[in-house]
Order: structure tokens, then C-alpha cells, then sequence
């Protein structure tokens, strides 16, 4: 049979991956080079390396058997099939609602108009959220940088995730409420937890060991 | 010049044709053979009879009234078709009924998934036949489907549709609490499987233990390993795995069946055991099926249940990696 896939995220969880999959016993030195390669075989297993909210696609098709991203991208991406094993504890931030500081746009937006207009780069959970806390909602989704859009008015506010906070108070937004905690998880494809029985479960052992 | 087609649905020309005719021809063979006698049903049901089937998950995604103001609905799959049908038709007749079908069948996709909207399924139905004797025969027309099929590396996951009802039952895990951590095991999220434990106040260990029990899946030492986990829901479902595994067993029919305790299909119909068929070839799985004996009840009629669909597509393009010629 043929090496493990296993889906690597570049960027925010890039480091803490490559530490836990070390912990595992998986020789992770090829990808803290400055190589350009996007696939590594090492320690028996093949390492790909792609942007986290791409983990749950390159899993979910079978591409990966297993991979790790942050909970902010399974949940913004919660109809993709992919079997949640374990949270590894690291890449600890939180998905906010955040306005601008000591500015009450947001609340009287709320009692005036009754509708909030919110931009954001995780639209299915902003809408989940307001949704299940009974406000009416614009959203407004943005790519990239979106602590600017309250700045020029383009909304209200916005959901986002924060790590440090220092983005915020650079751009003088602070946290109005807190959504959700999120952290980095260990995912499988659905057919390869099947069939790759002894060998997933043998990872998932070490990571949890790692991770504790 | 361009007409375009709606996402989810597909033409299919020559090559791929006579390749999909090959294999239907194939699958229907074995059926016919074992003395399943195929049937078709309209595409177009009352919305009434399909929700009857399933209220919630296979209720169907595209409903529409005709001239006289009848809700319409395009059937989502062919099981509650069929129970429909045999309800309606051998309500007097002597059990068992053996059933087959290729058929399409409709169901909303999510953009950009590559999912179809519009998918043929080959399956059989086996209606009226004891539970355990019921089940090892869908399993091995399953097993002659898939070697017909030519998917020699294909593995079909056995496991039981009521042990975390009857488990979460035994915790006291009632109400809103109970959907959520269905809902949780339905998707396999372990990670919410754990807290959603935890909130319902059940203590640290039996926790864990719930959690192992979903990791469970293998050969036989799997019912020993459950075992061990303990309670009594937990036993009466390895005693209902475990009597199903021994015949097959005993008829040499076991070796591609894998026991998972994991499993939990995600349509309401099912009680006892359920099937997933998956091959290394494909990242998705082949199809499925279980035991419906609710299903019936529900269309009137007190009789066991069992049988199989497999998604056609996904079954040629497994052969098709199989056999090396891959396709993409």
C-alpha cells in the first residue's frame, strides 16, 4: 500500500504542525528548509503542504488520508465530510465579534435599524452565530484585512478570529463578543479511517500523546 | 454554440456508455441470478410517501406541485419506493420479497462539491426475511455485486444502527442532549462527540469509553475489544454483530467484511445492522445499507427489512483505478 497522505497547513499552524508531527516521530527538517517543494516523503509517510481551509478539500476527496487545520476552517467549511479525531490543543485563538473602541455603531445599529451589517472572511459562521442568537444580519465577505472595513464603514463590525489581539487594538477595534474558541484539529478521510485502520490509529495515538 | 446543463447533472457519451452499460449488465446478472427481480418505480412520487420514509435526512430536495395542486416530490432514493410499492402490492403475499432496481435518484448538492444532483444507484431489497439470516444473504449479493464489479480490494464495513441509541438510552442521555451527540457521531466528530458527553453529564470514563467505542473496527478481536468496554446496550449489539459475523463466517463469506462499531448511516430509517462498501481506490464511499424494519412498519406492513444501494458512478470509477486505467 501506498505512504500515508498527510495534509500540512502552511501559515499560522505551519510551525506548531511540524512540532506535534516531530513529536509523532515524523522527521519534519526537509519542510523548515527554505525548499519549494510542496510534497516531502519522510519517515515513511508523504507530507503535503497546503493552505489550511484547502486541508478539509484535499481530505474529503481522498487526496490526503489525514490532515490538521484550525477548527475556524471546519467550521466555516462544516458540509465537507471529514472525520474530526482529535484536537491537538495548539493555534489557540478566538472567533470575535469586534468593533470599533469606545464607538456604538453596532448597538445602535441594533436598536435603529434592527439589522447589523458585519463584514467578515467566515461568512457561514457569522450567519450561524447571529442566526442562533436572534439578530438580522447583513454580512459583507471580504478576503483579506478585514479589521479595515469598519474603519471606512463598511459595516458595523466585524467576525474574525484573534489571536494576540494586537491587530485589533492597532486598528482600534476591541472584542464585543466571543463566538467561539478555536484550536488545531486532526482530521481523516472517511474511507481512509476505514481501511487505514492500524496506521491512523497508531498516528492519532501519538499525536494525543504529543499534544497532551 | 454553448447550452448549458445544471450543475450536478451530466451527459454521458459512447465510451463511457458502454463501459457503465458493461458494468449495469454485470450488477443486474448477479441479481437476477440470486432470484431478485427488478422492478422500477416513477421518479416522481407524492412528497407524503417519501417523507413517510424519512422525515429529516433523505427528505427529498426538489418538490413541486402539479395542476391540481399535489405536492410532488422527485424520490431521493429507491429503498422507501420500494417499500412503498411492496406494501402496496404484496401486502397478502408470502414473504420473503426479493426486489432489485438501477435507477436514478435526486438530491440538492453543495456548490462546487462535484456532488450529483441527479445519481443512478444499483441495489437490491430483501423484504421478509429474519434478521440475521436476512442480513448475511444482502451481504453476500453485495459481495458477488462488487467481485462482478470487478473491485477486488473493496471492503464492506458491518456495524449496528441502534448501539448509541440504546447506549445513550442506558446513560440517561435524553432529549436535545441525545440529538446533539448523535448528531456528533453521525458526522464522527470525536472532538464534539467528547464535550457534548461531558455537558450531558455523564462522568469522565464512560465518556472515554464512548469514544473507544467509535474507534472500534476490524476483524473479530473487534467484538472482544467492545466488550471489554462493557454495559449492556454495548452487549447486546456485539451479540447482534457477533451472531451475523459467525454465519458469514461459517459460509466463507466474511473476508472482506470489516466489523465498525463506528458506523452510523445517516438516514433514520435504519435499525440494527448497516453496511458502508468502501474501496482504496476512491476517496468516497461506494454505497450502502442496513436493516428497515421501521421503515415497513411505517408503510403499514410488520415485516423485516434489509438491503443495499451502490452509487454507479462511483462504482466505475473505482473499477476504472482498479484496473489501472484511471481515468483522470
Amino acid at each position: 500500500m501506498s505512504a500515508l497522505k498527510i495534509a500540512v497547513p502552511r501559515g499560522a499552524l505551519f510551525g506548531g504542525t511540524l512540532d506535534v508531527l516531530d513529536g509523532a516521530g515524523i522527521d519534519t527538517a526537509e519542510l523548515r528548509g527554505d525548499s519549494r517543494s510542496l510534497i516531502f516523503e519522510t519517515s515513511g509517510v508523504t507530507l503535503v503542504t497546503v493552505r489550511p481551509s484547502d486541508v478539509p478539500t484535499y481530505v474529503e476527496a481522498g487526496a490526503a488520508d489525514v490532515g490538521i487545520t484550525g477548527k475556524d476552517v471546519l467550521l466555516e467549511q462544516s458540509d465537507r465530510v471529514v472525520y474530526e479525531l482529535l484536537d491537538l490543543g495548539y493555534g489557540r485563538c478566538r472567533m470575535v465579534l469586534a468593533a470599533r473602541t469606545g464607538n456604538d455603531r453596532l448597538a445602535e445599529a441594533q436598536r435603529r435599524l434592527g439589522r447589523l451589517r458585519i463584514a467578515t472572511k467566515y461568512p457561514r459562521i457569522a450567519e450561524r452565530y447571529f442566526e442562533s442568537t436572534g439578530r438580522q444580519v447583513e454580512l459583507v465577505e471580504v478576503k483579506g484585512s478585514v479589521e479595515l472595513a469598519p474603519l471606512v464603514g463598511l459595516g458595523d463590525g466585524i467576525v474574525d478570529l484573534v489571536a494576540t489581539g494586537r491587530t485589533l487594538e492597532e486598528n482600534e477595534l476591541e472584542v464585543r463578543e466571543e463566538i467561539v474558541e478555536c484550536t488545531a484539529r486532526f482530521v481523516a478521510n472517511r474511507v481512509s479511517h476505514k481501511l487505514r485502520a492500524a496506521e491512523i490509529d497508531e498516528l492519532t495515538a501519538k499525536l494525543r500523546q504529543v499534544s497532551r | 454554440m454553448i447550452h448549458p446543463i445544471p450543475p450536478g447533472t451530466r451527459d454521458v457519451l459512447p465510451d463511457e456508455m458502454r463501459e457503465l452499460r458493461r458494468l449495469k449488465h454485470a450488477l443486474l446478472e448477479v441479481f437476477l441470478g440470486r432470484g431478485y427481480g427488478e422492478v422500477a418505480t416513477p421518479a416522481i412520487e407524492y412528497d407524503e410517501t417519501m417523507a413517510r420514509g424519512d422525515g429529516r435526512a433523505a427528505r427529498s430536495s426538489y418538490r413541486f406541485f402539479d395542476e391540481s395542486g399535489e405536492l410532488l416530490a422527485l424520490r431521493s432514493d429507491m429503498t422507501v419506493p420500494i417499500a412503498r410499492l411492496v406494501a402496496g402490492r404484496y401486502a397478502d403475499g408470502e414473504p420473503p420479497h426479493r426486489l432489485c432496481y438501477l435507477a436514478s435518484a435526486y438530491r440538492a448538492v453543495r456548490p462546487q462539491s462535484g456532488q450529483l444532483r441527479e445519481f443512478e444507484q444499483a441495489g437490491v431489497e430483501l423484504i421478509g426475511a429474519p434478521a440475521s439470516e436476512g442480513t448475511v444473504e444482502v451481504i453476500e449479493v453485495l459481495e458477488a455485486a462488487l467481485d462482478a464489479a470487478g473491485l477486488r480490494q473493496a471492503v464492506i464495513g458491518l456495524g449496528d444502527a441502534d448501539l448509541y441509541r440504546q447506549l445513550l438510552e442506558e446513560l440517561g442521555v435524553e432529549g436535545e442532549a441525545r440529538d446533539e451527540v448523535l448528531a456528533s457521531l453521525a458526522t464522527h466528530d470525536l472532538v464534539g462527540l467528547e464535550e457534548k458527553l461531558s455537558e450531558a453529564g455523564i462522568g469522565a470514563e464512560r465518556v472515554e469509553t464512548c469514544v473507544a467505542l467509535t474507534q472500534l473496527r476490524g476483524g473479530k478481536e473487534v467484538l472482544e475489544q467492545a466488550r471489554g468496554l462493557g454495559g449492556s446496550a454495548v452487549e447486546r449489539a456485539i451479540s447482534r454483530v457477533g451472531e451475523t459475523y459467525e454465519v458469514l463466517e461459517r459460509r466463507g463469506a466474511a473476508d472482506r467484511v470489516q466489523i465498525d462499531l463506528g458506523l452510523l448511516r445517516d438516514l433514520g430509517y435504519y435499525s440494527g445492522a448497516i453496511l458502508e462498501v468502501y474501496d482504496p481506490a476512491l476517496g468516497y464511499v461506494l454505497g450502502g445499507g442496513g436493516r428497515y424494519d421501521g421503515l415497513m412498519k411505517r408503510f403499514g406492513l410488520d415485516l423485516s427489512a434489509a438491503g443495499f444501494g451502490l452509487y454507479l458512478q462511483r462504482v466505475h470509477t473505482a473499477q476504472l483505478q482498479e484496473q489501472g486505467r484511471d481515468p483522470s
